[in-house]
């Protein structure tokens, strides 16, 4: 009887210690499904992933300004826009806190968009989207599918600090697999760089 | 809490059978006496060698600075990763540089690693170095295969820095924020020097 007990408080226990584990950690996994959102584009307009019709899915990059891992990222992303931006829509969005980091506000976004070449770069005020999807650094990326999806969640690549150096890119990896109906592998990495900086 | 207690203990016990078991697998190929893994071994030194910006050691693989997580003796290692980039890590250094002074006497050693970009060693960490010279020991890693090593340190570090490990033989804590402040930092090696 005890013994029975015993394994009965067990399993309650390691469930209990489950669910903490799992809802500490908010925000999508690989394999959930991710809400449609509306944010201001550099140029004005307001940007809803239910606009792209013939997506065939996204790069949703959660990136900024300031920190120095999405600066050299900036050129790679804008070649994947050029590359796969057609059927994969390339969604910047911008999640920090510009009253903690003010050379991230909406102008210098302008600014460094028409820079670099970004076609989307969107902000989130409000840190809403950035809450949803359960980023937690610049540049973190998430690829969608069609149907909003989440295929895969880390960083870009292999190789933040030299771009000759990338043995795997992820990104494109998983858009591949995507298109040959398989599961991207790896479908999760760490997103290696500058902590988002929420509202305190 | 009983119960819990008691699970928590198993997955440690199970936790530490693995690792020892790796560490014997490790042991054995080193100890190997064929001429072919000497060689190897030999190879493989020398790409862990650092080479250096002013005095400080420069490693281009996480593999040659791992042994200073893993000493077995009874000295306090607070292990902190920074950069010139990091705003909050510059903040906080000069909470290690005091516990670096406070405790000179005592088994205390502070680690500063700075993973500053390699191509901006010169540019940007000596001229730092330069203005804010630390009395710590400094240490470059320039290791760019991030995924490969960071769970190395620890499972729980997520991607971004500061991080510190500070850790006196078996116990170990892993530090994913900022200190807010000197006393928060030295609150924690009280508890375990």
């Amino acid at each position: 009887m005890k013994k029975i007990i015993f394994i009965t408080l067990s399993v309650i226990v390691a469930l209990v210690v489950f669910v903490a584990a799992t809802q500490s950690t908010a925000g999508l996994k690989v394999g959930d499904t991710a809400k449609d959102f509306k944010l201001k584009n550099i140029d004005g307009k307001m940007i809803s992933l239910s606009d792209f019709k013939d997506a065939k899915g996204f790069i949703i990059n959660f990136t900024c300004n300031s920190c120095p891992f999405a600066v050299l990222y900036q050129d790679r992303v804008v070649e994947m826009q050029s590359k796969y931006g057609k059927s994969y829509p390339v969604i910047n969005i911008m999640p920090n806190d510009v009253s903690i980091k003010p050379e991230d506000d909406f102008q210098h976004m302008q600014e460094r968009a028409k820079e670099v070449g970004y076609q989307y770069y969107l902000l989130d005020a409000k840190q809403e989207v950035v809450r949803q999807f359960g980023a937690e650094r610049t540049p973190h990326v998430y690829v969608l599918d069609r149907n909003l999806k989440v295929r895969y969640i880390g960083a870009i690549d292999d190789s933040p600090q030299n771009e000759e150096d990338v043995k795997i890119n992820y990104v494109t990896s998983a858009i591949k697999a995507i298109e040959n109906g398989k599961e991207p592998e790896p479908s999760f990495t760490k997103a290696i760089g500058c902590s988002i900086k929420f509202k305190k | 809490m009983k119960y819990t207690t008691a699970i928590l203990l198993l997955y440690m016990v199970l936790l530490c059978a693995c690792n020892t078991e790796k560490m014997k697998m490790a042991e054995e190929t080193t100890t190997t006496p064929e001429a072919k893994n000497i060689e190897v071994a030999t190879i493989q030194e020398m790409f862990y060698l650092p080479t250096a910006i002013g005095n400080v050691p420069v490693y281009n693989s996480f593999e040659g600075i791992e042994p200073l997580f893993q000493q077995k003796n009874d000295t306090l290692y607070i292990i902190n990763f920074w950069a010139t980039w990091c705003a909050p890590c510059v903040e906080e250094l000069p909470y290690f540089e005091k516990i670096n002074e406070a405790y000179r006497e005592q088994k205390v050693k502070v680690i500063l690693v700075s993973l500053d970009f390699k191509r901006q060693l010169e540019t940007k960490l000596q001229p730092f170095l330069e203005k804010m010279p630390l009395r710590s020991q400094v240490v470059v890693l320039t290791d760019n295969k991030y995924n490969n090593w960071i769970n190395k340190v620890d499972a729980n570090w997520g991607g971004a820095i500061p991080v510190t490990v500070i850790y006196k033989g078996e116990q170990r804590q892993f530090f994913s924020d900022q200190f807010s402040d000197f006393e928060e930092l030295e609150n924690v090696i009280k508890k375990l020097i």
